[in-house]
């Protein structure tokens, strides 16, 4: 089988794996990096968001073979160390803050795709709105939809 | 915006009874231990609940609910729980319940913390493992844990920090009562201070002694009833929590299942099985009931080997027939209402109503018939049905979710042919539950497949086997028959039908042991039938008031207890009827629900909700205002919501989803008794909310030919961030007792009947059948069923954002 490599939470890993295997299954079943999560394997329940190069991607719709060498892939393991300090990322402390999580099972997804909506925002020069919240597509079966919404804002705003 | 939980006590609530909450004695162990365990039985604290003078004629679930008969089936079991203090300075206590995101592991420790006087943080819950000795006593359901807990877990904890402190008194050389407790530390007099930690092993018995320990008054709380983070917050958000699929055991390879196009259909025979044995990664190919399993590296290698599958199947359980059929099954088994129309009941009821009618002639009198079909939802949570089974010759170890685990052990073993005792389940955290983890399907399927591959696995359904071969909350039709004379209501029956609910988990012995103690008139039910009047009530005084259950008797759609079982489908029936009555009557629908509230409990929820939220603003035509009511798990709850059905909303587009009209604002308060967490029972309401409005909206399944045609999350339409209201307000009002009810799942009910009875308002034309877009057009393209999966799509990089 082929060797991939790439950079995964700031590491260079090389994985030997068939070029059509999804990067969800590489990082869950091969590295055993579990944060990303399965709900439906077509990209619809987004329970895996992760980032790639900095931006919302999900792996179970991603084959190994569409990464390349350099490309940074960022789990909700390794979202803490994108942001200053030591600490977490100022998002995961306003889901601290807002008591987001009810079963837990969403919320990596959910974080990740709540940093990539703010950053793009942001790189727009400007806020990010409930319009930009209702394009979230995640899906949170526990219904922390409203409180997913607080967090976002509140966390936002810490964000630079 | 607020999504604080807020806590009201401003309104005046007359003719509620004050209840003085003194100390109250009770009785535990000490046990014999390495480091101070306090111990106690469940079900003690719970006495037969006071039967309050109602009104009107009671109904069983007045008297008798769900709750105490969950509760009553527990209080024999001789067996203990156990809060032990480390030498560490923590305490630890393994709850033999489900932690399936309802947050009990956080308001269970919240109790032991108020009564060992130790920071939450040094509280740990994790959750037992099968314990068969505690008979009934492992069940999660009928959102009964902290009704059942709420005082052995509080004399366990009590006890253990009473022996800390005879341990100090001797350690320090102190009189007992000159000495202070403070987060996990005894400090005498004189400044000198002794930790948990330090006394763990002093204070622990040597032989087990029967001790009786005061627990803590009320006014001395400062613990129970304060807003509380989930203690397991940092994980959720980092990632390092463990859902099954997560753990890690030693060669517990993915497994999958291919499975029948038809609803459980079954395999008659394998054509490929060489072929596919032979592709990358695949270890095994076997034959279960359910399927044909394959284990292999990863899961993409086994979805590439179930696409690949070719299997001849045996026809399913529902072959050949469709919604209109199974609701046409329904319509034949409906129960004749027994109220008579207006003319007979002049003639034959008038007594027995005790002369409500007296002086009324057959003019004055009024009679409305509604009708209302229900279509069957899936209850699935997003953590697909999953379990790691590792069976070996002489034993077996399961690692699942799981709400019933004695039961599951029980059944696993005969299925493997090992006696109970050689059996481990594990009780993992789950991804949501819904009423989902009541059944132990995925496990069972993984104990198969780990036997015959000889190997352990780790199995998980692929989300398309959720909506078309998982358990599903039932097709039902209400129908509500009310008469009434000028504004007196004289009589309201319903009558529910619907598919077969399935309570095969084990509840079912829970009821026929506890069914011969059982006050006269709900004994000598059918499971679901007990289960319906002891959830059921109607909470408005309606003079002669029945609701009756018929359930079909087949079990060919797989079905369960999906959260709030009956509730919802009942309620939003009735209170749609109610509003249509009330309009008739020339009365609001929050005038008519506060004038026929049985208890002013109901009425202080109504009148919070009703200035909460503004009711009877102006607001513009095509969108409107809803209420709704609801009273279960000893508890009571009001929902007023806001519904915009203007073209512009209705018709938004949003790609692979559904929109339509959209709650702008829920107002929603809730009194379930004495509040452990309140920052839980928000989180728990507004999850009912969310429910509440897929259903009235948005969410069902599509039986056709046999086969469900739903089978994804674009598919099937849970509630997205597009179709949540921008203003949630949840209220959690100040006890006004000391019983504390249940809360996860009392949010679902009047959720969905405010959100229908808003729509009804809002367009002027009152649903008859739910969710209000069923009858649709299918708007997605229904995915293969041979193979039974889909793909997963390549283009992941196109949607970067």
């Amino acid at each position: 089988m082929p060797e991939y490599t790439f950079k995964l939470n700031g590491d260079k890993v090389t994985v030997d794996v068939q070029d059509s295997e999804r990067l969800l299954w590489v990082l869950r079943d091969v590295l055993g990096v579990r944060g990303p999560k399965y709900g439906c394997g077509i990209n619809v329940c987004k329970a895996c968001t992760s980032h790639i190069n900095g931006k919302a991607f999900n792996p179970c719709a991603t084959p190994i073979s569409a990464l390349d060498e350099d490309d940074e892939i960022t789990t909700i393991e390794g979202l803490a160390d994108t942001a200053p300090g030591d600490g977490l990322h100022p998002m995961q402390e306003a889901w601290l803050d807002a008591d987001v999580a009810q079963c837990g099972y969403c919320q990596p997804g959910q974080i990740m795709a709540a940093v990539a909506t703010v950053n793009k925002a942001h790189a727009e020069g400007r806020s990010v709105t409930d319009a930009d919240i209702d394009e979230i597509r995640n899906i949170c079966r526990c219904g922390t939809y409203v409180r997913i919404r607080e967090a976002i804002k509140a966390g936002a705003g810490k964000m630079g | 915006m607020s999504t604080h939980p807020e806590t009201s006590s401003g309104l005046s609530v007359s003719g509620l009874a004050e209840h003085e909450v003194g100390r109250r004695r009770f009785v535990g162990y000490l046990l014999a231990a390495a480091t101070v365990t306090g111990a106690a039985q469940l079900g003690i604290g719970l006495g037969t609940p006071a039967a309050a003078v109602v009104p009107g004629v009671p109904q069983p679930a007045d008297l008798y609910d769900l709750n105490d008969l969950l509760t009553d089936a527990a209080r024999p079991t001789a067996n203990l729980i156990q809060v032990v203090v480390d030498k560490d300075g923590t305490a630890s206590f393994e709850l033999p319940r489900a932690e399936v995101g309802q947050g009990i592991t956080t308001s269970i420790a919240m109790l032991i913390a108020e009564e060992l006087d130790l920071p939450l943080s040094k509280v740990n819950v994790t959750l037992s493992k099968a314990r068969p000795e505690l008979i009934w006593n492992q069940m999660t359901g009928g959102s009964n844990t902290i009704h059942a807990m709420y005082t052995p877990v509080r004399v366990a904890a009590a006890i253990a920090r009473g022996a800390l402190l005879d341990a100090a008194a001797i350690a320090l050389a102190q009189p007992h009562d000159t000495l202070s407790v403070y987060e996990g530390a005894i400090t005498a007099p004189g400044g000198a201070s002794i930790s948990y930690g330090e006394l763990a092993t002093s204070a622990a018995a040597l032989v087990t002694k029967v001790v009786d320990v005061d627990l803590k008054p009320k006014s001395d709380f400062a613990v129970i009833g304060t807003p509380r983070r989930r203690k397991d917050a940092l994980d959720a958000v980092t990632g390092a929590k463990q859902f099954a699929m997560d753990i890690d055991v030693p060669d517990a390879l993915p497994a999958m299942v291919c499975r029948a196009p038809e609803h459980n259909g079954t395999v008659k025979s394998v054509r490929n099985q060489k072929d596919v044995e032979a592709m990358p990664g695949v270890t095994h190919v076997v034959t279960i009931p359910t399927g044909v399993a394959v284990r292999a590296g990863t899961f993409g290698q086994c979805i590439n080997a179930v696409r690949a599958l070719d299997v001849e199947w045996n026809p399913g359980s529902v072959s050949g027939r469709s919604d209109a059929d199974v609701l046409e099954e329904l319509r034949g088994i409906e129960r004749p209402m027994l109220v008579p129309d207006v003319d007979e009941l002049l003639g034959t009821v008038t007594d027995a109503v005790g002369g409500l009618t007296g002086g009324l002639g057959a003019a004055d009198v009024k009679t409305l018939d509604t009708d209302f079909v229900f279509y069957t939802r899936s209850g699935s949570p997003l953590e697909t049905n999953c379990a790691v089974a590792d069976v070996r010759a002489d034993k077996a170890t399961i690692w699942a979710g799981s709400k019933t685990p004695i039961v599951a052990v029980e059944s696993i073993a005969l299925d493997l042919g090992l006696p109970p005792t050689a059996v481990t389940f594990n009780v993992v955290e789950s991804g949501g539950s819904f009423g989902r983890k009541l059944f132990w399907d995925a496990a069972k399927e993984a104990a198969l497949i780990s036997q015959k591959c000889q190997a352990p696995v780790r199995l998980m359904w692929h989300r398309a086997d959720e909506p078309r071969q998982g358990r599903n909350h039932p097709m039902a039709t209400s129908r509500v028959r009310t008469v009434w004379a000028g504004d007196n209501i004289l009589a309201v029956e319903q009558q529910h039908t619907c598919t077969a609910t399935d309570y095969r988990h084990g509840f079912g012995e829970i009821l026929t042991s506890s069914a011969i103690s059982l006050p006269a008139g709900v004994s000598n039910l059918g499971v679901s039938e007990t289960i319906f009047v002891t959830s059921q009530q109607v909470p408005y005084d309606f003079g002669v008031t029945t609701q009756g259950l018929m359930e079909t008797t087949s079990r060919a759609i797989n079905s369960g207890a999906v959260r709030n079982v009956y509730s919802p489908d009942v309620r939003t029936a009735l209170e749609l009827t109610i509003d249509k009555v009330a309009k008739k009557m020339r009365l609001s629908p929050v005038e008519f629900r506060l004038k026929y509230a049985k208890e002013d409990r109901l009425r202080r929820v109504i009148k919070q909700v009703a200035a909460a939220g503004s009711w009877g603003r102006s607001i513009p035509a095509g969108t409107a205002q809803g209420i709704a009511v609801h009273q279960e798990y000893k508890g009571y709850s009001a929902c007023l919501v806001e519904i915009d059905c203007r073209p512009e909303t209705v018709n938004r587009k949003v790609y692979n989803g559904v929109t339509g009209p959209r709650v702008t604002k829920v107002t929603f308060a809730i009194d379930c008794g004495e509040v452990i967490n309140p920052k839980g029972v928000e989180a728990q309401m507004q999850g009912g909310i969310m429910d509440g409005i897929a259903l009235a909206l948005t969410a069902s399944t599509h039986l056709e030919d046999g086969r469900y045609l739903e089978a994804s999350w674009d598919n099937y339409f849970y509630t997205r961030q597009w179709n949540t209201p921008p203003d949630v307000r949840v209220f959690v009002m100040d006890p006004v007792t000391d019983i504390p009810g249940g809360a996860g799942e009392a949010g679902v009910a009047a959720s969905f009947a405010a959100v229908a009875c808003a729509y009804a308002r809002a367009t002027g034309t009152t649903p008859t059948s739910f969710p209000i877009n069923h009858h649709d057009p299918i708007g997605f393209e229904v995915k293969s069923f041979v193979p039974p999966v889909p793909a997963s799509p390549t283009d992941g990089l196109s949607h970067t954002y």
